[in-house]
């Protein structure tokens, strides 16, 4: 994907491409983990997490860390390794919670990072508001009582609900958004598991009831988490878009194979001119959104005054071409395009799954109207 | 490289160092950029030919501010530094005034083919004329029986001699030439040999434009405005002198002007900002045009203008992408493609979005709302010449399934065919 890696960059991601390609090749998810419930299995996010998965957003005084320094560049790597091979498990939520809990100082959040980057636990994030709702719109609120928080209301989807031990649950409160670091067993937290359409990453929906928490549970300041959200919110468009990308490269490099050696009427695929302009049309969004999605990696790695932007450009472009391109794909291919035998439904399955997760399309370009509206309001 | 004449002191600026010193002149001597910078589109042939007044003196600014041709060698007036020194400048730029009617297709593809091809003698007498304003520079390409068949020209150039020396006799006519009206020189390419395949018996020539026997027609487009122009050419005498690279090679040469043409604004050789600007000084934005019609709250709206800023980042992000490719060498040539492509889709979904914006009331307008804020419907009506003019995305879409991705070539009726027996159609206005 980028076209310059240092060594170092280009072994970490190489070691994650070998593993993948050893312990969760297609056929093997395919026939294995299609009604498994977890969708993936415990020691292989451990050996993940040895790997560096999980670390590569945390500060190094927290035990993270990355290759390059630059945390947002390096997991983008793994991430489109992981959409490259259509690989299972929570890398986004697993990621976003771990950068969140970075730097945070109580003994809870301490003890859920260190589980994180070991691979031993899973978390995830519970947005129950977010930067491109107005606040009426927030399906969850968190407000004071007393020492403690009290959480109310649902949130859906929550990727690995049943799996999780935490949720990272964002909440509108009265000034702003409250984020709070809860364990699924706590009272008034009810998760149900719902069907999806990835092979392997599940979703869960999750409702708070009356839900009490004590303040030391709370990531970040009271109704002051906007910021942080935003940075999640950044850090999860890096991790689904660069994901996306590797699904989009595989489906078109399998897409582009078919077309040279499929004949048909004589001729193959790839010599009928209303087919080449569909490939062209394709290499197009692909190398755009290479190109968005590695910029929206290093603009959030180095938090320039663009980051925000350029992560909801790369989010909703990718959001937007990903399923096209991969739909195209299946068109191509013909009626062999939606069997469950062919491998490139695990393709179309990820990118469109990634649309809709943290934001569709249609939200982030709110969110860019936003910003771009509020500048032109200050010139 | 070869180039020992660069001074110390320059040749080792580093490309920070020339940031800002380019910061800095940028500053001290050029003003904000203009509407017109950025659209060309003047309200008359009296305001245009003040605009270019104003820009061939910009040019000359930026030539006395040892700021002229960044990637151009010392020895034609350059200043002998790499296309990572001119996108400093470039990103520097950004908010200011330029030279834009230099930018494209003056500086590239132009002067970029007259680097590569010109004789010594050539370069000399037209790089510094252009670095300095003195040249502005058209390309003189399609022709009337044919648009993107570039390489099918008919405009014929044949061999004589006189007492004045060898020279060429031109005869034809070329067309979509943009601001030919006022412009300095034209490169053109002209057919030299019929006897041979279309591509073999083409030569390229140097050619000033205001002179007797070129007969200049504007072009008037739908919208009223007539930069594009036609060219009558009859027994025009060019010297042996201004003809470039060798007598049937001209194809050698138009492949490179080809690729540098697609480069446009993105060659290393033209001077223009680029970045993701608040783009407020650049034309009506669509925040604007919400505003105007009350739709800012408009969640509709809001994806609308989001989507088309998305679209500014995601050009400059394939744009960046595509020079680092060039200029790390790994990039295929002919990769220019996907961002004439890309771009001329993306500029048609934001005209589009625009006149979304605007609703009914791109339907009339009042002068003081299109000063303000444009004529998304009359610009609506134009919005396919993103994706025609330059070349048009269909004949992108050929080149990058064929050149890029490797598919079959389309039939043709033109190959391994002398070019007198290639089946032609009427030629049309």
């Amino acid at each position: 994907m980028w076209h310059s890696l240092t060594s170092d960059q280009d072994l970490f991601r190489d070691t994650t491409a070998r593993f993948l390609d050893s312990h969760v090749p297609l056929a093997r998810l395919r026939k294995d983990y299609r009604d498994h419930p977890a969708g993936f299995d415990p020691a292989y996010w451990t050996s993940g997490a040895e790997l560096g998965w999980t670390m590569c957003l945390v500060d190094e005084a927290d035990g993270g860390g990355s290759v390059s320094g630059r945390g947002a560049v390096d997991l983008a790597l793994i991430a489109y390794e992981f959409g490259r091979h259509a690989a299972p498990g929570p890398l986004v939520d697993c990621n976003v919670v771990a950068a969140a809990l970075s730097g945070q100082a109580g003994d809870l959040q301490q003890s859920v990072l260190g589980e994180l980057i070991a691979g031993s636990a899973i978390a995830s994030s519970a947005l129950g508001a977010a930067p491109w709702q107005r606040p009426g719109e927030a399906s969850v609120t968190i407000r004071r009582d007393g020492d403690d928080v009290i959480i109310d209301g649902a949130v859906r989807p929550v990727e690995s609900g049943k799996q999780a031990g935490h949720l990272l649950v964002t909440g509108r409160s009265e000034g702003g958004m409250t984020q709070a670091l809860v364990p699924v067993d706590a009272g008034g937290i009810t998760i149900r598991a719902l069907k999806g359409m990835d092979v392997t990453r599940r979703f869960a929906s999750v409702t708070f009831d009356n839900v009490r928490a004590p303040a030391s549970a709370l990531v970040g300041e009271f109704g002051r988490a906007d910021d942080h959200v935003s940075r999640q919110i950044q850090n999860a468009a890096v991790i689904l878009s660069a994901e996306a990308v590797g699904a989009m490269d595989a489906a078109f490099a399998m897409t582009l194979d078919w077309a040279f050696h499929r004949y048909t009427f004589g001729r193959a695929l790839a010599s009928y001119q209303a087919l080449k302009h569909r490939f062209a049309d394709m290499k197009s969004w692909l190398e755009a959104s290479h190109a968005i999605s590695d910029a929206a990696a290093e603009a959030v790695a180095d938090q320039t005054s663009l980051a925000a932007e350029t992560a909801s450009s790369a989010k909703a472009y990718i959001g937007e071409y990903g399923p096209e391109l991969a739909q195209d794909c299946v068109q191509l291919h013909g009626g062999i395009g939606v069997t469950y035998e062919h491998d490139l439904h695990f393709f179309l399955r990820r990118v469109t799954l990634n649309r809709l997760l943290y934001g569709t399309p249609a939200d982030h370009r709110r969110l860019l109207a936003a910003i771009q509206i509020g500048q032109e309001h200050a010139a | 490289m070869s180039d020992l004449a660069i001074s110390e002191d320059l040749r080792d600026i580093s490309v920070e160092d020339f940031r800002l010193r380019a910061r800095a002149w940028i500053k001290a001597n050029l003003g904000p950029i203009q509407p017109w910078d950025i659209s060309q589109d003047c309200e008359n042939d009296e305001e245009e030919l003040v605009a270019v007044a104003r820009d061939r003196a910009l040019q000359r600014k930026l030539f006395d501010g040892g700021f002229a041709g960044i990637c151009f060698p010392r020895e034609y007036g350059g200043q002998g530094l790499s296309p990572a020194h001119q996108r400093a400048f470039n990103e520097e730029l950004v908010g200011h005034e330029f030279p834009s009617r230099f930018a494209v297709p003056t500086f590239s593809p132009c002067a970029a083919v007259l680097l590569e091809f010109g004789t010594a003698e050539q370069k000399a007498a037209h790089i510094p004329a252009i670095l300095k304003g003195d040249e502005v520079w058209v390309q003189m390409l399609s022709e009337p029986g044919g648009g993107s068949d570039v390489a099918g020209a008919t405009t014929a150039a044949v061999r004589g001699q006189d007492a004045d020396g060898d020279h060429w006799i031109l005869n034809g006519s070329k067309v979509w030439t943009s601001r030919a009206w006022w412009a300095d020189w034209g490169l053109c390419l002209a057919r030299t040999n019929w006897n041979v395949p279309k591509h073999q018996g083409l030569t390229v020539f140097l050619l000033p434009l205001q002179q007797p026997g070129v007969e200049i027609h504007r072009i008037e487009r739908l919208n009223g405005e007539s930069e594009a122009c036609q060219e009558f050419m009859t027994d025009v005498r060019i010297p042996e002198s201004d003809r470039m690279g060798e007598i049937d090679a001209g194809w050698t040469v138009g492949t490179r002007w080809m690729y540098h043409e697609r480069m446009g604004s993105n060659s290393p050789y033209v001077t223009r900002p680029i970045g993701i600007s608040n783009a407020a000084a650049e034309g009506p934005t669509p925040v604007a045009i919400a505003r105007r019609v009350g739709r800012l709250d408009d969640p509709a709206a809001q994806e609308l203008i989001g989507e088309a800023r998305e679209l500014d980042i995601v050009t400059h992000a394939l744009r960046s992408r595509l020079a680092d490719a060039a200029a790390s060498g790994k990039g295929n040539t002919d990769s220019s493609a996907i961002d004439r492509l890309f771009c001329g889709i993306a500029r048609v979904r934001q005209s589009t979005i625009a006149f979304e914006l605007a609703g009914s009331s791109a339907a009339g307008w009042t002068e003081e709302e299109e000063e303000e804020t444009g004529a998304q419907g009359m610009e609506f009506l134009m919005r396919q010449v993103s994706c025609i003019g330059g070349g048009t995305t269909e004949i992108a879409r050929n080149v990058i399934s064929e050149r890029v991705l490797g598919m079959p070539r389309e039939a043709s009726g033109d190959r391994n065919v002398a070019f007198r027996d290639v089946p032609r159609g009427p030629a049309r206005g």
